[in-house]
């Protein structure tokens, strides 16, 4: 597997470690990941806003044959998840029994290993669901 | 200027595996395990866990009890064994994590067992020398014992984080003492996975000695008794270690003076985490007035004991983060050895 651009993980940093989301001043609309632009306006002017971190699953499927960095956590879940905000994340769920999973469990997010390369590369970070 | 810890939170994984499972694959004899050094079960990390996700929550948790915003903290100090990167901070992914500024001094320390009370002594004198208005100190591990050696029995994970302050103090740090020795009871060299220990000799001239010597001479500077202390807490290699050393000093290993915060015949020895989790499972029931006594210990070897008063604070911020014992008790998932193995990378595999 080609090597993950260290820079590319360093500059989302904020959206990843803290889910940093970012909000169009005049709709009121929140992005996340933050958008430089939308759909409706190109010159559109952004607040920062942090994502509370609780949510509830919209949807989900199950990972049974993951690819290369993930083949030891499968199977495992990936979600979308509908936050307090009103944007939707995709996220893994950590911790749980793929089995028991339902549409409109309530989710928080944990601070995760999201993968590495190898045992020599950088360890990448960021959020996972967990059910509450 | 009454300095002290202003939020404090805790964080265990929730996995486990008994020990039991454990002794079944190397012939053990479990009762006599369970019997001798009173270890029941252990916290296993989930392979997306180290040292840097344990320490965020545990910090999260702290924040939202102190109330106050990261970029005023002047200082992340992590204590662990098991940073990790052997080159590289942990606490500069947690600083970032919890939203510090880069205005912040960051260090990694590492003392076997007492990495994280370290860590809480440096964050307290900071703010007491009035350097910052907080500091953060953490102690985490994520421990690995050798695949059959008695430490795989005990070496387990979790987190706790200390938020030093001097407005809104919820427990006071009245008196600190520090003892140590160059004793060579427990090691790790570089490149070596699995530590190494003395056997026997980690009992009475390094635990015990160390944990006795730091305890006296903590119990003489304040010119306080066992009997005026509400809680106590010490380092938990196993059950038995701070049982003893408990009752030698006075204290009563029969009431909740000492069971409070004597968690590791559940959680197994989190290492630098082992007595600063002790401490927050103390915390979340302490009331206004209670004097703690705690004492940890790092091979090596050396102990860092603290004197603590619980201020009329601390019911004003407890209730806005987990507790420690809801986190073991509840929730838990039992893995298989052969689970432990792959969460733990303890099988050999082609790459």
């Amino acid at each position: 597997m080609a090597q993950t651009l260290t820079a590319r993980v360093w500059r989302e940093q904020p959206q990843r470690y803290r889910m940093i989301a970012n909000k169009d001043k005049k709709s009121g609309k929140v992005y996340f990941p933050p958008r430089l632009v939308t759909p409706d306006d190109l010159n559109a002017e952004f607040e920062d806003v942090q994502l509370s971190g609780a949510g509830k699953i919209a949807s989900w499927t199950v990972i049974r044959v993951a690819p290369a960095p993930f083949t030891d956590l499968s199977p495992y879940a990936l979600a979308i998840i509908e936050t307090e905000e009103g944007v939707n994340v995709t996220a893994q769920i950590a911790d749980c029994d793929v089995e028991n999973i339902k549409t409109g469990m309530p989710v928080k997010f944990e601070f995760r290993k999201i993968y590495e390369d190898n045992e020599a590369s950088i360890i990448y970070y960021g959020y996972k669901a967990v059910i509450v | 200027m009454a300095v002290g810890i202003i939020g404090w939170g805790s964080y265990l994984p929730r996995n486990r595996i008994k020990l039991e499972e454990i002794a079944a694959v190397w012939g053990a004899d479990a009762p006599s395990y369970k019997k001798g050094l009173l270890l029941y079960e252990k916290s296993v990390p989930a392979p997306d866990q180290d040292v840097i996700t344990l320490s965020v929550e545990a910090s999260r948790k702290a924040l939202k009890r102190a109330g106050i915003d990261p970029r005023k903290i002047g200082a992340v100090y992590i204590g662990s064994e098991s940073h990790p990167y052997a080159v590289k901070p942990s606490g500069t992914t947690v600083a970032e994590a919890i939203g510090c500024s880069n205005d912040v001094h960051c260090a990694d320390f590492e003392f076997a067992c007492k990495a994280g009370s370290e860590a809480m002594y440096v964050a307290h004198s900071h703010v007491k020398a009035g350097e910052m208005p907080y500091a953060l100190g953490i102690g985490a591990d994520t421990s690995q014992g050798a695949p059959g050696d008695a430490l795989e029995y005990s070496a387990s994970a979790g987190a706790a984080a200390f938020i030093m302050g001097a407005e809104n103090v919820v427990a006071t740090i009245d008196y600190s003492h520090s003892w140590m020795s160059d004793t060579p009871d427990f090691w790790r060299r570089e490149y070596e996975h699995y530590p190494q220990h003395a056997g026997r000799f980690t009992g009475e001239p390094a635990y015990f000695r160390t944990t006795m010597g730091c305890a006296n001479a903590l119990l003489e500077k304040c010119g306080m008794k066992p009997e005026d202390f509400a809680y106590c807490v010490f380092h938990q290699p196993n059950g038995k270690f701070p049982q003893r050393a408990a009752k030698k000093l006075g204290f009563d290993i029969n009431s909740e003076q000492f069971t409070t915060g004597w968690l590791t015949p559940w959680l197994g020895n989190t290492y630098s985490g082992s007595s600063p989790i002790g401490l927050t499972a103390i915390l979340d029931v302490a009331k206004p007035g209670d004097k703690i006594f705690m004492v940890s210990y790092g091979s090596g070897a050396g102990s860092d004991g603290f004197v603590f008063t619980v201020t009329d604070e601390i019911d004003k911020i407890r209730d806005k983060a987990d507790f420690t014992r809801p986190q073991l008790d509840e929730n838990k998932h039992y893995l298989t050895y052969g689970q432990y193995t792959k969460f733990r990378g303890k099988i050999l595999r082609n790459s």
